[in-house]
């Protein structure tokens, strides 16, 4: 068991690895794909040769850091397959669909396309062209979408039934799968939070461009556009992430309660705007959750519910199956003990679903088979040892959800002073502190990267112990290998992955800092 | 190659030559697609084949096997 503890420890840090140097190249490529398409727009509008080398500019760096970063997603699909056997088995077609449709989308569209965007300057006409950046751009976003239904659909497995004669979960709907809340939500949030990571990007390259003084012109082109589309993305992505709250206090309402570090539920439940969690705090223990808070009254009613009276259940509400209308009546949910129990009933059922399709005997095999189907959302409780076995890491999850959510105000205030700074530039260049803006444009880059990964942190730490939620926790889904083997590959992606992070870090600036001494007015190449 | 030479060929020729153009003319492409292939060769070559086999190809050979094996960790667990 201890062995079996040490490799579901030690694939999960492996996948989060992976999944983590993989997503620092992805959003840079969904912002600046729409950035650079907002340019090309512009430089077809106007036929400005000073946008078409700004343009072409950017394209550069979207170009190093695409190449880079393809593929490196691939490596997730090999983990699937080999650390996590029985989840892969278990999610048959499910998983697959969207996956193919990705690897078809990103075939065609963006390896298509991005060969014309590069190549295609002077071999099709500028209207093609433009098409080709924006379908590259869109391309992405697609791709990025069938990995999010995949991963939308872990957090709230719908559109599917299990099948007992194969251990496989079979699609019943595509759309359901596909539009499920939780997905459009997910969708929704992670683009537009690239938007907001692409627009900071630019903002931040021009930053140091311009403590060096170099083709101010072109850093205030690339400003107007950078900081718009990151108004635009940060805005939406608060919008959505206000929809993504409502969703997951729906169909993880364990999730929503270790973002805030709520043990015990309320009505009209307070929202904590900063905290200390109290480290020694367990659940049923009675201390308070917190050395230290400031919160803000109603706020996580009206976050969870949108109505500032409802009634917002802690992780001890959860476990034990309590909620409340809001006249305070008491709603009884299932408690995760009878939920444990339901689920090794489901166990026995389908020990005596295999026996009876083995006899023969097909009327009981398919009455046992819609009795699972029934039940089946209870099935992975069975392997809980205790109800607090599913409860992910509150620490880890409240505090970066909180580090997320203070970063997104900050952003929020850094890009609409950007985006004032465009259209005043007179008090930027008169300002003695204009050096110092454009030190905490530099610095807000690697920020926003963080951001960015909180957010995953909380979206996976948060579901814990689950690789499916309530379906399957992470030591069912685990493949039958040594704890040795698993940490031999996480060392050589560990190496792997930096070599490649460096890699585009130092060729991006490379770049960067060569061709921002030419001049940027002109088209060089 | 001229623009106009380009529109009298056929649609595949102008489609090898806008890669085919489009590789010899690049310059921090090359050392991107150095990188490109290396980093692919040590996914598919080095990690897929040496580290990362399909664990229940390896253990069954048919989908029957597969499912017997699931069904054994998760109904006999």
């Amino acid at each position: 068991m201890e062995e079996l503890i040490n490799v579901v420890d030690w694939s999960r840090a492996q996948f989060a690895l992976t999944a983590i140097y993989h997503w620092l190249f992805v959003p840079l490529t969904l912002g600046l794909g729409i950035i650079v398409a907002v340019m090309e727009t512009i430089y077809l509008k106007t036929k400005s040769e000073k946008w078409l080398a700004t343009t072409k500019f950017w394209m550069t760096i979207f170009g190093v850091n695409f190449a880079i970063g393809v593929a490196t997603g691939i490596i997730l699909e090999f983990e699937f397959g080999t650390n996590w056997s029985n989840y892969s088995w278990f999610v048959g077609d499910i998983f697959g669909a969207p996956l193919a449709v990705e690897g078809i989308l990103a075939f065609f569209m963006e390896s298509t396309f991005i060969a014309v965007m590069f190549f295609g300057w002077k071999k099709v006409s500028p209207k093609f062209h433009l098409a080709a950046t924006w379908l590259t751009a869109i391309g992405a976003s697609l791709s990025a979408l069938w990995i999010l239904v995949a991963n939308a659909w872990m957090q709230y497995p719908t559109g599917c039934e299990f099948n007992p004669a194969t251990m496989r979960n079979e699609m019943t709907s595509f759309a359901a799968v596909a539009l499920s809340p939780m997905a459009v939500s997910k969708f929704l949030h992670t683009v537009l939070s690239a938007w907001t990571l692409g627009g900071v990007f630019v903002c931040g390259v021009c930053g140091w461009m311009m403590l060096k003084k170099r083709n101010m012109d072109h850093c205030w082109r690339s400003l107007k556009v950078g900081a718009w589309v990151g108004v635009i993305g940060i805005v939406m992505t608060m919008i959505t992430g206000d929809t993504s709250a409502v969703t997951v206090a729906k169909y993880q309402p364990m999730k929503l309660a270790a973002m805030e570090g709520l043990y015990k539920g309320n009505h009209e439940q307070s929202i904590v705007a900063f905290g200390i969690l109290n480290p020694s705090k367990q659940a049923f223990d009675e201390q308070d959750p917190y050395l230290f808070d400031i919160s803000i009254p109603y706020g996580l009613s009206f976050l969870a519910t949108h109505d500032f009276h409802a009634f917002v259940p802690g992780i001890e509400d959860i476990i034990n199956g309590k909620s409340y209308d809001n006249e305070g009546n008491e709603i009884n949910t299932v408690s995760y003990a009878e939920r444990m129990e339901r689920g090794k009933q489901l166990q026995e059922m389908m020990a005596q679903y295999d026996q009876a399709a083995r006899s023969g005997n097909q009327v009981v095999a398919d009455s046992l088979k819609t009795a699972i189907n029934a039940d089946f959302k209870h099935f992975g409780y069975a392997y809980l040892d205790k109800p607090e076995e599913a409860i992910p890491n509150v620490p880890l999850t409240f505090y970066t959800f909180h580090f997320m959510v203070t970063v997104g105000g900050y952003l929020m205030l850094f890009l609409l002073l950007a985006l004032f700074f465009v259209y005043k530039p007179q008090i930027l260049a008169k300002a003695k502190w204009a050096k110092w803006w454009h030190i905490l444009a530099i610095v807000t880059v690697p920020l926003t990267y963080l951001c960015s990964a909180s957010g995953w942190i909380v979206a996976e730490v948060g579901r814990q112990p689950w690789t499916i939620q309530d379906l399957m926790p992470n030591k069912v889904a685990i493949s039958d290998l040594s704890a040795g083997y698993v940490q031999i590959t996480f060392w050589i992606f560990a190496v792997v992955f930096t070599a490649l992070l460096i890699a585009d870090i130092g060729i991006i600036c490379k770049q960067i800092s060569k061709r921002s001494q030419t001049n940027l007015d002109t088209v060089n190449d | 190659m001229s623009d106009n030479q380009a529109t009298k060929q056929g649609f595949w020729s102008q489609v090898f030559h806008l890669y085919y153009d489009g590789f010899r003319s690049m310059t921090v492409g090359k050392t991107l697609w150095l990188i490109i292939g290396i980093k692919l060769f040590i996914f598919f070559v080095i990690i897929k084949m040496l580290f990362f086999p399909n664990f229940l190809s390896s253990k069954c050979d048919t989908d029957e096997q597969k499912t017997e094996y699931v069904r054994h960790q998760l109904v006999d667990r």
